[in-house]
């Protein structure tokens, strides 16, 4: 019930602010008789008003984790923002084999076995993905092999 | 018999054994991504559209390469369904409600090799189906203007919202979701950016790949992290693997009332696929009896369902091919596979690149055998790839996503982007929020706002344009009443939910 309300409320209140910024779209001297706006604005009406729907009438709520579990889950996607920042600087091997370690530690929590399947698959993706599809990947930082 | 001179355009390129190499290696790779849980048939092939793209194949090929995966996929999803009671994905839910049961009453073996055929029957009398139908409905949608064009786009988000999901309000905030994502960007007719808040790196607007490899596979990460990856042991010995010719013989007629029930199905743009398998299921239900005890572990009730299933699958592929509209969740990660390769699907691709069309035909029909020789005989190996444990599984998945979509573009942002897409997944399923409209929202947002602005441009400004052909009319009406019919009909249709033990 309560999150099918705030999922709703959330939901009307994005679409107000799409069709409030679709509301500022600037049409060129180019102009057709629909212009650039009225689509946009069609969509946030529509979703608006699904969403007051969805606000009157909710379903049942669905089986949220816990608290702890929430924790686990805010620091996958801690791991995976880091990861993304680290693609590009550090190379392929050691950030995948970090964030590997990492996600599979969180999904089975045994230390051992988590840090072997991240360095497993961190060097056998390298492997796959440069030599088998010939992928231009980076192994390690630019400034350690010069 | 212009029908067998294009084939034998077709067989020409599909036989070569480049691509028949391409063919086999799909369908093994396709079996594999279907049998391992938590990468269903749209999640597998959408880490691999970028991976395909980076090995720069041509069209043809690469078409083979990703069709061959996503029928392996179909066939390889029977396997998790019935040894896991895991669906690989929305259509695959209907194989579980007899395929466990029966697996657990330690027929494994049989059920994996009678959905086998089944699968087979469906995916080959439907591969005909699209040989056939392609064509004739290429020639109709010539008729289509852009009010028609635009009348079809809500019908398939129709559909796709009315029947394939619980609840309609949910189910059109998801479609407006996708539509609203694919707003963002340069205006392709006015030239302005438009809702990209002044990041430059919106101005190209969000790449379908990103959405869908974060909303399939991303999410798919959470949900193991979230469940710490149980229930995904295998519950039930395989044996030796024998031929049941008896129980075959006996679902001859159910296969063949399921394929043409699910090939139907899956041409109806939208919903497709998922109510393929189901209108399968129900009607063999429904003319078996109480005496016929379904959801008990018989025989007719893995054949119904499987047939239906890849028989939607194939039919899915007619309206993608002529009009562009995908038929299912998996169709539309293969329309956007086209969209990377740009080639635009339509009636236009029938005439101009016959040899596309044709060659995708023949090797779908070649894939085919393929996967039946790899399914029956072979089946053993796949179920050994079942145990391949989540927590070396789900990490790699995410590997494999990053770097597919760091290749395509090369800009974290991409990559930031799509693990938003993933924890928008997440989110969406746990309330119940399909996410297959939002795909088709990304896809097809530009299409239809296209279609509207040029139809307006037709009739200068005049609203009732929409509305002034046959076939926009029909197909309004066919919208309204496949999104509004469903919720009365909710009492009489209810969808069975997964046994659980």
């Amino acid at each position: 019930m309560a999150s099918d309300r705030i999922f709703g409320a959330v939901v009307t209140l994005v679409a107000l602010a799409y069709i409030a910024s679709a509301m500022q779209i600037q049409s060129s001297f180019m102009a057709d008789p629909v212009g650039p706006r009225t689509f946009p604005i069609l969509i946030g009406s529509v979703a608006a008003l699904c969403g007051i729907i969805v606000a009157v009438k909710p379903d049942p709520d669905p089986d949220w984790p816990m608290l702890a579990t929430f924790g686990s889950l805010a620091v996958a996607v801690l791991v995976l923002v880091g990861y993304a920042y680290a693609l590009k600087p550090l190379g392929f091997l050691i950030p995948t084999a970090i964030t590997a370690s990492i996600l599979s530690y969180q999904i089975e929590p045994r230390a051992g076995r988590a840090v072997l399947a991240g360095i497993g698959l961190s060097i056998g993706l390298f492997l796959i993905f440069k030599f088998a599809l010939g992928l231009g990947l980076v192994p390690f930082p630019k400034s350690l092999t010069g | 018999m212009e029908l067998l001179s294009n084939l034998a355009i077709g067989f020409d390129i599909a036989l070569s054994p480049y691509t028949l190499m391409l063919a086999v290696i799909g369908c093994f790779i396709g079996t594999i991504i279907g049998a391992l849980p938590g990468l269903g048939p749209s999640n597998g092939v959408a880490i691999l559209i970028p991976l395909t793209f980076t090995m720069g194949l041509d069209a043809t090929s690469a078409l083979v390469l990703m069709t061959s995966v996503y029928y392996g996929a179909m066939y390889g999803g029977r396997i998790s369904s019935i040894l896991l009671n895991i669906p690989g994905d929305e259509p695959a839910l209907m194989t579980t409600l007899d395929g466990y049961p029966m697996a657990k009453a330690g027929r494994a073996g049989d059920a994996l090799v009678l959905s086998g055929v089944a699968s087979f029957v469906g995916a080959f009398l439907a591969t005909i189906g699209l040989m056939l139908l392609a064509p004739l409905l290429a020639r109709v949608a010539f008729l289509f203007g852009p009010a028609e064009y635009f009348a079809l786009y809500l019908l398939a988000f129709a559909t796709l919202g009315g029947m394939a999901s619980n609840n309609q309000a949910k189910a059109a905030i998801a479609s407006c979701i996708g539509l609203g994502i694919a707003m963002i960007g340069v205006d392709n007719n006015s030239g302005m950016p438009r809702l990209t808040g002044g990041n430059m790196h919106l101005f190209d607007g969000i790449d379908f790949l990103v959405a869908i490899v974060g909303l399939f596979a991303i999410a798919e990460v959470f949900f193991f992290i979230e469940s710490h990856g149980k229930n995904t042991s295998i519950g039930v010995k395989l044996e030796k693997v024998t031929i049941p010719v008896k129980d075959i013989m006996a679902s001859g007629w159910t296969m063949l009332r399921s394929s043409l029930v699910g090939f139907i199905a899956g041409v109806l743009p939208g919903a497709g696929a998922s109510l393929g398998s189901f209108l399968a299921y129900m009607s063999e239900k429904s003319i078996a009896g109480e005496k016929g005890g379904f959801g008990t572990g018989v025989p007719k009730g893995i054949a119904a369902p499987e047939a239906g299933n890849n028989a939607a699958a194939g039919g899915a592929l007619v309206p993608m091919l002529t009009l562009g509209v995908p038929g299912s969740g998996t169709t539309a990660v293969l329309l956007a596979l086209l969209m990377t390769l740009n080639i635009t699907p339509g009636p236009m691709l029938f005439t101009e690149r016959p040899e596309v069309v044709w060659g995708l035909i023949a090797s779908l029909l070649i894939a085919n055998f393929v996967l039946l020789l790899m399914n029956v005989p072979m089946v053993k190996i796949f179920v050994k790839i079942l145990s391949v444990p989540p927590w070396v599984l789900l990490p790699g998945v995410t590997m494999i996503s990053f770097v597919g979509i760091y290749s395509l573009s090369g800009s974290y942002f991409d990559l930031l982007l799509m693990v938003a897409f993933g924890v928008l997944g997440y989110v969406l399923r746990k309330l119940d929020v399909p996410t297959v409209p939002v795909i088709l929202g990304i896809l097809l947002g530009g299409h239809m706002e296209d279609a509207l602005r040029r139809a307006m441009v037709l009739s200068s400004g005049d609203w009732t344009f929409l509305f002034s052909s046959g076939i926009s009319i029909t197909l309004w009406i066919v919208a309204i009443v496949g999104f509004v019919a469903p919720m009365f009909l909710r009492n009489v249709l209810r969808k069975p939910q997964r046994i659980t033990d």
